[in-house]
C-alpha cells in the first residue's frame, strides 16, 4: 500500500521546510527590528543568490560545492555513530598539501598535476582524521575532543606554513604564491566561477548513496550507527574497526574539498581560507538529515544563504551575520522538530549494558 | 640570560592570559562532571562579553562583568533546553549553540555601532597591587597586581572544589556525570541538577567573556572569544577534570599565548604561530599518556533516560 508511506515522506520533507520558514521569519524579524529596509535586504539576498545566471552558479553554488562534500564527509561519520567535528582542520590539511604540491608539481606536470592535488588533499585529510581515529581507538580518546582540537592544530599549521615554507617569494604576505593555471581545476562555463568541483561533489554524493544502499560495507556502517550495542552484538561486525573507517573516508572527503577549494576558487594558501564551512557542514548534514541526495539540497539552500548574505551586506548594507544567525536557527529547528529529529543520532545516548 | 623585568612581564601576562580561560574552563568542568559536554560555551563567552561591554558603557566595568555572566547564563539556558527538555544531542546542540551566540552577538554588535554608541571604549578595571604579597619575588607581581576579576578567580577555584567534593549538592551532581540511575535512586533529579550545572557553566563562561572587556580590551569585537570555549573542553580534559587541574592547564594555554610578549621582548624569530598549536597537541598528548578519557565522568556526552 502506497498511501500510508506516503504520510511519514511528506512529513520528512515538510518539516525541514518549515525548519528553515521559521529561521527566515526569525531573522527577518530581527533585521526589522535592527532597523534595517528589511525588503531592500531581501530584494538584494535574492538577486544576489538566485537573481541570475551569474548569481546561481558563481555564487550560489560556488559556495555549495565545499560545504557539499564537507556536508557528505560530516554525514558519513555521523551515520556510523562518529562524532566527526574535524572536518575544518581535514578540511585545511587538504587544502595545504594540495597547494603545496600543486606549487611543486604545477610546473612539471602540466595538467595532469591536478589530479595529484587532489589525490594527495584527499590523503591529507584521511591522514588527519586518522590521527583522531587512532587515538579513538587505541587511547580512547573521545573523537569529539580529538577532532576539535585537531582544527586548531591545523589553522596554526597553516599559518606557521604560510609565513614560512610555503610564504610567496617577496616574503611579506602571509600567504603562498598563486598556483600555475595548469595547475587549477577548470572552470565549467566561460565567464562563470563554478569549477569542476561542483560535478565531483554530485558524483560523490551520488557515490555515498549508492555505498549505503547496495553494500554490505555499507550496511555495517548503518547498522554501527544505529546501535552500536546490536552491530556488535550481531557478531559479524567490528564496530571498533567500522567507526575507524567512517572516520578516515570522512576525512578524506573533507580534505578533497579542500584541496577543490585551493585549486578550484583560491588558487592560494592563506589564512581564514575556510570561513567556518567545516561547522556549517554539521548543520548542511543535519538539515539533510545525513541522507547524502537530501544534503545536496541542503547544501545548495546553505550555499545561496552565504551568498545571499553577501549580497545584502554589499548592496543593502546589513550585515551578513544576520544569515549566520539564521544558519544556527536552523539546527536548532532541526533538533527541536520531532519528525526531523526521526534521525536522531544514537551516539552516547545509549545505555551500557 | 632572561631580565627580570622581561620574566616579570611575561609571568604577568601569563595569569592575565589565563584568567578568561580559567573562567570558562571552570565552567565546564561543572557542566562536564553534571555529564554534559557543552561545546556551546563559544556562544556564551562570546555574549557575556558583548553584554558587558554595553552595560559596562553606561553603568561602569563591575556593572558591565556582573551583566556578562548573566548574558552567558541565558544562553546556557537555550542549551539547557535542548539537551534536557527536548533530549537533543549535546555536541550537535552545543555546536548550534555557539554559532547562534556568536552570531547573535556579531549582529547585535552591528546594531549598537550603526545607531552611534556613545563610545567605542569602555573604562577597564585597572590591577590592584594586594599589599604585602604582590612584593613577593618572582611571583609577586604576576600574581598579586592583577584586576579585581583574577582576583574573584582565586576565590571561585577554592568555592567550586570545596562545593564539588563536600556538598551533598556537588556530590550529588557528580554522581549525575557518572551513574544517573543512582541519583533518580537517591531522591535526586539528575535533570534538575544538570540544569543548575550548566546554568553555573554558563554564568562562569560570560563573566569569562566579560574579562576580556573589562579587564583587557576594554571594547568589543566580532568573534573576540577566538576559539577559548574550545580551549576551555581541552583544559578539562587536560586538568583531568578536577579544579586544580583546571587551574593547571589554563595556565598552560595562558603561558602559550604570552609567549608572544616574551619572543618579542627577547627579540627571538621562532615561528610563533607554529608555537600556538603547542597546548593543543601537548593536551592531546597528555591525553593519550594517561590512556585517554579514563579520568572523564562515566556518564559524560549521554542523554538522560526520559522522565517516566
Amino acid at each position: 500500500m502506497p498511501v500510508p508511506r506516503l504520510v511519514p515522506v511528506l512529513a520528512s520533507v515538510l518539516a525541514p521546510v518549515a525548519v528553515i520558514a521559521g529561521a527566515v521569519i526569525g531573522v527577518s524579524l530581527l533585521i526589522m527590528a535592527a532597523g534595517y529596509d528589511l525588503p531592500g535586504a531581501a530584494h538584494a539576498a535574492v538577486a544576489g543568490s538566485v537573481g541570475s545566471s551569474f548569481a546561481i552558479l558563481s555564487a550560489t553554488l560556488k559556495r555549495a560545492t565545499p560545504i557539499l562534500m564537507l556536508g557528505l564527509a560530516v554525514a558519513i561519520a555521523f551515520r556510523a555513530g562518529v562524532l566527526n567535528i574535524g572536518a575544518e582542520g581535514q578540511f585545511l590539511a587538504g587544502a595545504a598539501s594540495a597547494c603545496a604540491v600543486g606549487l611543486a608539481a604545477g610546473p612539471v606536470l602540466g595538467r595532469s598535476s591536478v589530479f595529484l592535488e587532489l589525490a594527495v588533499g584527499a590523503t591529507a585529510g584521511a591522514c588527519w582524521a586518522g590521527l583522531a581515529a587512532v587515538l579513538k581507538r587505541w587511547f580512547s580518546i573521545m573523537e569529539v575532543v580529538s577532532t576539535l582540537l585537531l582544527n586548531f592544530v591545523a589553522v596554526h599549521l597553516v599559518g606557521y606554513l604560510i609565513r614560512g615554507p610555503l610564504q610567496e617569494p617577496s616574503g611579506s604576505y602571509p600567504q603562498s604564491s598563486l598556483l600555475e593555471p595548469a595547475a587549477r581545476l577548470p572552470l565549467l562555463l566561460e565567464g562563470q566561477r563554478l569549477h569542476a568541483g561542483f560535478p565531483l561533489a554530485l558524483v560523490i554524493a551520488c557515490l555515498v548513496w549508492w555505498f549505503y544502499r547496495s553494500t554490505a560495507a555499507g550496511f555495517r556502517f548503518r547498522v554501527t550507527g544505529s546501535s552500536r550495542a546490536a552491530a556488535a552484538s550481531a557478531g559479524l561486525i567490528n564496530v571498533d574497526a567500522v567507526q575507524m573507517q567512517a572516520l578516515i573516508a570522512s576525512g578524506a572527503i573533507a580534505g578533497l574539498a579542500g584541496a577543490c577549494e585551493v585549486t578550484g576558487v583560491t588558487y592560494a594558501l592563506y589564512d581564514g581560507l575556510s570561513p567556518g564551512y567545516g561547522y556549517t557542514a554539521i548543520a548542511v548534514a543535519l538539515l539533510g538529515g545525513l541522507h547524502p541526495i537530501a544534503i545536496i539540497a541542503s547544501a545548495t539552500l546553505f550555499g545561496a544563504l552565504g551568498a545571499g548574505a553577501d549580497a545584502m551586506q554589499r548592496d543593502a548594507g546589513v550585515p551578513a551575520e544576520f544569515a549566520a544567525v539564521a544558519a544556527a536557527l536552523v539546527v536548532l529547528g532541526v533538533l527541536a522538530v520531532p519528525s526531523v529529529r526521526r534521525f536522531r543520532l544514537r551516539t552516547g545516548g545509549e545505555r551500557r549494558p | 640570560m632572561i631580565e627580570t623585568v622581561v620574566l616579570d612581564g611575561f609571568l604577568q601576562a601569563m595569569v592575565r592570559t589565563a584568567t578568561p580561560l580559567a573562567f570558562a574552563a571552570l565552567g565546564e568542568l561543572i557542566a562536564e562532571r553534571a555529564g554534559v559536554i557543552n561545546i556551546g560555551l563559544e556562544g556564551a563567552i562570546a555574549c557575556g562579553a558583548f553584554a558587558s561591554f554595553v552595560v559596562a558603557m553606561t553603568l561602569g566595568p563591575e556593572a558591565g562583568f556582573l551583566a556578562g555572566g548573566i548574558a552567558g547564563m541565558a544562553v546556557a539556558l537555550v542549551f539547557a533546553f535542548f539537551v534536557i527538555t527536548l533530549r537533543a544531542q549535546q555536541i550537535i546542540a552545543g555546536a548550534a549553540v555557539s554559532m547562534l551566540g556568536l552570531a547573535v552577538s556579531a549582529s547585535l554588535h552591528r546594531v549598537v555601532v550603526a545607531s552611534g554608541s556613545p563610545s567605542a571604549h569602555v573604562d577597564t578595571l585597572s590591577a590592584v597591587r594586594i599589599p604585602g604579597l604582590a612584593d613577593l619575588p618572582l611571583v609577586g607581581t604576576a600574581l598579586f597586581a592583577q584586576p579585581v576579576t583574577t582576583y574573584a578567580l582565586y576565590l571561585l577555584v577554592p568555592a567550586v572544589s570545596w562545593w564539588l567534593y563536600h556538598t551533598t549538592g556537588g556530590i550529588a551532581m557528580r554522581a549525575v556525570g557518572e551513574y544517573p540511575p543512582a541519583v533518580t535512586a537517591a531522591g535526586h533529579s539528575p535533570q534538575t541538577l544538570q540544569l543548575l550545572a550548566l546554568l553555573a557553566c554558563g554564568f562562569l563562561a560570560g563573566l569569562g567573556g566579560a574579562t576580556l572587556v573589562v579587564a583587557h580590551s576594554g571594547t568589543f569585537s566580532d568573534g573576540m572569544s577566538a576559539g577559548r570555549g574550545f580551549i576551555a573542553i581541552a583544559i578539562v580534559a587536560l586538568g583531568r577534570w578536577t579544579p586544580r587541574g583546571v587551574v593547571g592547564g589554563a595556565l598552560v594555554f595562558g603561558g602559550v599565548g604570552a609567549l608572544q610578549f616574551l619572543t618579542q621582548s627577547m627579540g627571538w624569530r621562532t615561528p610563533y604561530t607554529l608555537v600556538l598549536a603547542f597546548p593543543y597537541v601537548l593536551t592531546l598528548v597528555a591525553m593519550a599518556a594517561f590512556r585517554g578519557s579514563r579520568a572523564a565522568p562515566a556518564a559524560l556526552g549521554h542523554t538522560l533516560e526520559p522522565i517516566p
